[in-house]
């Protein structure tokens, strides 16, 4: 309990999680990642990320690429905040 | 309402009749399993892999079987969904729906997969003798999921 509160203190941590054929081409299942100054949305955190590194790019690149926040489908505009579970995946298949 | 993601298969029968624990107000069960198949998009598939988003798919189930018994008058519902790898003819999916009659189980059995199509977080990998390859999404299923918004 206490390190999350330590966390807080610094501003918070986002929980970023990436699957199927997005997390194949960033060779990354997920990451934590302190919440960058002024990043407030959806739209904002992936500018970030892209902007990070060149693989990233496919977060702009993809189409139809889907978010969700706290495990809820999510768009563009979404807010997004410290301690914040955020996934980005492609169209889903199941069924 | 049960809603259960799994990688070990599901035995219908034994399903149905947990369901339905001899309701005698139960007139009508509709159920639904699909299934992999051999081919798909012209090629043949040895085998499938389902990944999914734990946590969020039992969400997406839990929110999508319980919009279908707010619609419609039925009195209980299943959702069994595998992960994992899986073989052609193996069981992917089950959805059953039990009611007092028949028009509300057809319509919520048929709400209920056709929604988790699109809202679900699952991908599907399969093998064909090319390699591997991720599922696309496809437009039918789409607008199977778009007729039932209101």
């Amino acid at each position: 309990m206490s390190r999350w509160r330590d966390f807080d203190i610094k501003g918070g941590q986002l929980k970023i999680l990436y699957f199927a054929s997005l997390r194949e081409a960033l060779g990354c299942g997920g990451e934590d990642v302190a919440l960058p100054a002024g990043v407030a949305d959806i739209a904002g955190l992936m500018a970030f990320l892209a902007a990070r590194d060149e693989k990233w790019q496919v977060l702009r690149t993809r189409r139809n690429l889907r978010y969700a926040v706290n495990q809820e489908m999510a768009r563009l505009d979404t807010p997004v905040a410290a301690d914040d579970e955020v996934a980005f995946f492609p169209p889903v298949t199941g069924g | 309402m049960v809603v259960r993601v799994q990688e070990a298969d599901f035995e219908v029968g034994t399903e149905l009749a947990a369901l339905r624990r001899d309701d005698p107000q139960i007139g009508a069960l509709t159920a639904f399993v699909g299934l992999v198949r051999e081919m798909n998009e012209g090629a043949g598939v040895s085998e499938m892999t389902l990944e999914h988003y734990p946590g969020m798919t039992e969400r997406a189930l839990q929110e999508i079987v319980g919009e279908a018994c707010r619609r419609w008058a039925v009195l209980d519902a299943l959702v069994i969904h595998r992960v994992g790898r899986l073989l052609p003819t193996e069981q992917i999916v089950l959805v059953a729906v039990v009611g007092v009659h028949r028009g509300e189980t057809f319509a919520a059995c048929q709400f209920i997969i056709d929604t988790l199509k699109t809202r679900a977080p699952f991908w599907k990998r399969e093998v064909t003798p090319a390699g591997g390859r991720w599922v696309d999404a496809r437009a039918a299923d789409d607008q199977a999921a778009e007729r039932w918004q209101e």
